[in-house]
């Protein structure tokens, strides 16, 4: 593995066949403002470094002089394409940081958005990589689903990407009548058209396969060692998974598995096995959904509004509190002093993880793999930047 | 040579199932709007444009106080003895006199949290989404009225309150229900 | 050419009294002219309907505001071009840089003049047609690395080195499988080829030898692809890849003449296949081959190679993209064995005294061959397809109990 100092003293010293090529902020395949900066000798990879910062906005430093309620719409704004999680993992935090707990009605709207949110992030994750990968088609397809998932998000909260939704202590607003019957329309036509149409088209395709199987292979000690979370981890082989290690929010009770990286068209741990544990997890979210839109027929309807306090001055103390975000797991470092603004709010980012690991996968790589490697990551740079 | 006489067929065989989709979808109808000819019916939640509704408001600032990002821009007086009592729609009286209620569009972040403090829900977002300007200046937006028809009698007292009409200055849009109701 | 010139004095008695090469020159060019922008007319086309075919593939409309259903839209593409500034780069070679559109250009134009739009119907019948046509679509790789090199920039140089090396590694394959139909028919000359397939459809070489004969053609389709650098080939000219390749530093108008260029050269492909596999200008049934007086050739000749455009453009749409040493494996150990045993299995098939010309072959020893292979593909491709469905729909529904 190769330590800071080496990669640092290797770029002063260039060799006279090797160059340094920048795959620039404005990049087409980088998703978002990302400078890689790659020492190549001819196509192959030497070294690679990763220059982040370009999307900071501050987030934390804002955390600290907005109260509680008002940090929520600020954490939408850093993994900008799954906001449901974001605002999810905060809530539960200071919930927990306060001592509130919510009704089982909240907690399954909570679980109906979280895994429709899934299936939307995943459809930019798997439809933008295919994207990279040159199949253009897919990406149009998945992106006509979410724009169904989005169509459902807007009549239940009134914005489509950004919603300040999950609050303290509840949900901003109460699911409109129907909502259950057009959810499982959307899946009525998820499931069995559009679902196997991506396995088909994109999936399986040999081309596809060869492009990404045996490229970026992270093994399971190196994706531990590099504090992978989410597909990631579950792609190198690792069985983890918060909603079952340690589940909130009433996971417990639904049945779902958790799909691992096998290893099918290559070793295991490779990009194709990443890629293929998100198309598995679209499947898995879609089981849990059917059966929390079941409970919640069953459910009668409560306050979405009884437990959020009037006044959020949480006691002195800290907390943290995390989610399974679609990118891994995102964590809030919470640390109150009694007062209604946050002392501090320290967010685990998982793309920030992932993005640490790019460097020892990247050397012995060719430039075209570089791009497989980065969509293969997931990394969203709002969240990577906050 | 097995290996690559199955690849081979995997590869052809891939391609044509792939063809097959996408000629499949040569087919199917196109999911595009063409705006603005024909525009997307938003549901009545949408977070839109900022609307306020200057004779209900009591000049509490509990939205000044949620808002993040610190748009909302409020400035009130006591109100004198000697001026007539007023009410809200909703029934609170009103004890300040609003002089500057100011809304930048430009920083609002559409998150909604200034209108769900609101005693009165005289602050909504409507579906108003077609406000776009050249001009910076005009995304802020003055709701404070000077000849603004308040209710003189208590609506709680009478059985049918009288209905207020409205000025001209604020941007009128058809009042949509306030954030809480069904779809 | 004397067609022409027949043509031109009908149609100009004075020129009569021109001297005598002065009648050669205009019998010589006005067919290529008229050729020319026959064929430079088709990138219109092509843009259009390539976006449009992309749009519907992706359950989305394409381009429908310039003009009605944006009939108008690369038209005011090309006026957008014309007009933007046309950047030069400190560092360029100025000559090459200027040059090279040119080349490629060049490259993708000459070949057709000598594909023949009817029975006379062609600029220039030379008796080393195919000869020519593979000597001259090398010229585009000439152009390709003179564009890279000019261009003072390293990944440009990069992207051009790796089309040139594309596009040489796909030339061999094309140029054995080229061989076949020369070797059938005994001459060089595209229109003696076409004129062996006369007759109607069965007399096409596609469905000569079957079955060996569609391998070959998607063999030779396939190289095509390769040349024109269409997904699942393009890395050389990759979006998502470094940059845009060969022609990053090109803007306005040089830029629409590298992609003029590069629909011209499918075009040309397209043709060319159609000439060499189906038939040419020969309409499937004899009756279709005239509406009347009228001689319909030509129209059979171009949707033959507007259908192969149609393909071209359903495979760009539906395929990922194949890396450099892929697309070299595929090249030189897929294609390229595959086209040497089929120049071989097939030139001796031709030899042999009593399959010359295809017959008795395809008459008595081929139908059934050929009927059994088919029914054993169809069933196994139905049954991988059954297969296929199955899984994908058992991934999708797997432990839901609706």
């Amino acid at each position: 593995m190769a330590t800071p100092e080496t990669l640092v003293t290797g770029w002063d010293s260039l060799d006279t066949d090797e160059m340094i090529v920048n795959m620039g902020p404005q990049h087409p395949a980088t998703h978002g403002v990302l400078r890689l900066e790659l020492r190549t000798d001819g196509e192959v990879v030497k070294a690679a470094r990763p220059h982040i910062g370009y999307l900071h906005r501050c987030f934390e430093k804002h955390a600290e002089n907005v109260d509680y309620p008002g940090v929520i719409p600020y954490t939408d704004r850093m993994d900008y394409v799954a906001a449901m999680g974001n605002s999810l993992g905060y809530a539960l935090a200071v919930e927990k940081l306060c001592g509130i707990e919510v009704s089982p009605y909240v907690a399954t709207i909570r679980v109906v958005m979280a895994e429709l949110q899934r299936i939307a992030s995943h459809c930019v994750a798997v439809g933008t990589y295919g994207m990279d990968i040159g199949a253009f088609t897919p990406f149009l397809h998945l992106l006509r689903d979410r724009e169904k998932i989005l169509d459902l998000f807007e009549w239940t909260c009134g914005a489509r990407l950004l919603y300040n939704y999950n609050w303290i202590g509840g949900v901003s607003h109460d699911l409109p009548d129907g909502f259950v019957r057009a959810c499982r329309d959307f899946l009525r036509e998820f499931d069995p058209i559009t679902f196997p149409e991506l396995i088909e088209l994109l999936i399986g395709n040999k081309i596809f396969i060869k492009r990404t199987a045996a490229v970026g292979v992270c093994p399971e000690e190196l994706a531990i060692s590099y504090d992978l979370t989410g597909p990631n981890l579950r792609g190198a082989g690792v069985r983890s998974d918060l909603r079952k290690d340690a589940p909130y929010c009433g996971y417990e009770a639904y049945a779902f598995e958790v799909p691992v990286g096998t290893g099918e068209y290559g070793p295991v741990g490779s990009c194709f096995d990443r890629n293929w544990v998100r198309v598995l997890e679209m499947r898995e979210s879609s089981k849990i959904l059917h059966q929390t839109l079941d409970r919640l027929e069953k459910m009668e309807r409560a306050d979405v509004h009884e437990k959020v306090p009037k006044r959020m001055k949480p006691p002195k103390g800290e907390v943290y509190g995390r989610s399974e975000a679609p990118r891994g797991q995102l964590g809030y470092y919470v640390v109150s002093d009694g007062g209604i603004n946050p002392y501090r709010v320290k967010v685990k980012s998982p793309c920030f993880t992932a993005m640490s690991v790019f460097h020892h996968l990247a050397r012995g790589m060719m430039i075209a793999d570089i791009i497989a490697l980065i969509g293969s990551l997931d990394i969203v740079l709002g969240e990577i930047d906050r | 040579m097995r290996q690559w006489l199955r690849d081979v067929w995997e590869g052809l065989f891939t391609v044509l199932v792939g063809m097959r989709i996408t000629w499949r979808h040569l087919f199917t109808s196109s999911v595009t709007l063409q705006y603005p000819e024909v525009k997307w019916q938003l549901p009545p939640r949408s977070r839109m444009r900022l609307f306020m509704k200057y004779e209900d408001c009591i000049g509490c600032g509990q939205c000044v106080r949620a808002c993040p990002v610190q748009c909302i821009y409020l400035k009130t007086e006591k109100r004198p003895a000697t001026e007539p009592a007023i009410w809200a729609t909703t029934g609170q009286p009103i004890k300040l006199d609003v002089t500057l209620f100011d809304i930048d569009m430009s920083l609002c972040c559409y998150c909604n949290l200034c209108a769900y403090p609101c005693p009165t829900e005289c602050l909504y977002m409507t579906t108003e989404y077609e406000f776009a300007t050249t001009d910076l200046g005009e995304h802020l937006y003055h709701f404070a009225k000077k000849d603004a028809r308040f209710l003189t009698e208590d609506p709680k007292k009478k059985a049918e309150p009288p209905a207020p009409d409205d000025g001209g200055r604020a941007p009128s849009t058809p009042p949509a229900s306030p954030a809480g109701a069904s779809g | 050419m004397d067609l022409a010139l027949r043509l031109l004095l009908e149609l100009a008695p004075a020129l009569g009294r021109a001297p005598a090469w002065v009648q050669a020159a205009l019998a010589a060019f006005v067919p290529a002219l008229v050729c020319f922008t026959f064929v430079a007319l088709g990138p219109i086309v092509y843009v259009y309907a390539e976006r449009k075919i992309a749009g519907f593939m992706q359950d989305r409309l394409g381009p429908m505001r310039v003009g009605p259903y944006g009939l108008l839209q690369t038209i005011a593409d090309s006026v957008k071009l014309l007009f933007k500034e046309a950047i030069f780069p400190r560092g360029v070679d100025r000559r090459l840089f200027l040059l090279a559109p040119l080349v490629v250009n060049v490259g993708a134009f000459l070949p057709f003049v000598v594909v023949p739009w009817g029975g006379r119907l062609q600029p220039v019948d030379l008796n080393v047609g195919v000869f020519y046509v593979i000597a001259v679509s090398s010229l585009a790789t000439v152009g390709l690395i003179m564009a890279g090199w000019a261009s003072n920039n390293k990944y440009s140089l990069f992207g051009a080195m790796r089309s040139a090396a594309q596009i040489v590694s796909y030339e061999i394959p094309a140029v054995m499988i080229l061989l076949v139909p020369v070797m059938i028919v005994g001459s060089l000359s595209l229109q003696d080829i076409v004129s062996a397939q006369a007759g109607g459809l069965p007399n096409w070489f596609l469905f000569r030898f079957f079955p060996l004969m569609p391998v070959a053609f998607v063999v030779f389709f396939t190289a095509g692809l390769a040349e024109c650098n269409r997904t699942p080939f393009d890395i050389p000219e990759a979006e998502s890849e470094l940059v845009a390749g060969f022609h990053t530093e090109y803007s306005g108008f040089f830029f629409a003449m590298f992609f003029m260029a590069e629909y011209t050269e499918m075009f040309v492909i397209s043709a060319v296949t159609s000439v060499l596999f189906l038939g040419g200008y020969f309409a499937p049934l004899p009756e279709l081959q005239t509406l009347g007086p009228v001689p319909l050739g030509w129209l059979w000749l171009l949707a033959k190679a507007w259908l192969l455009v149609f393909v071209m453009m359903w495979l760009r749409w539906t395929l990922p993209r194949l890396r450099v040493d892929q697309l070299m494996h595929v090249a030189w150990k897929v294609l390229l064995p595959v086209a040497l045993a089929l120049v071989v299995v097939l030139g001796g098939l031709i030899l042999w005294p009593a399959t010359a010309w295809g017959f008795p072959w395809d008459r008595f020893v081929g139908w059934p061959i050929t009927l059994v292979l088919v029914f054993f593909l169809l069933k196994v491709m139905v049954r991988a397809l059954r297969w296929s469905r199955r899984r994908a729909h058992e991934l999708a529904t797997i432990g839901l109990e609706r």
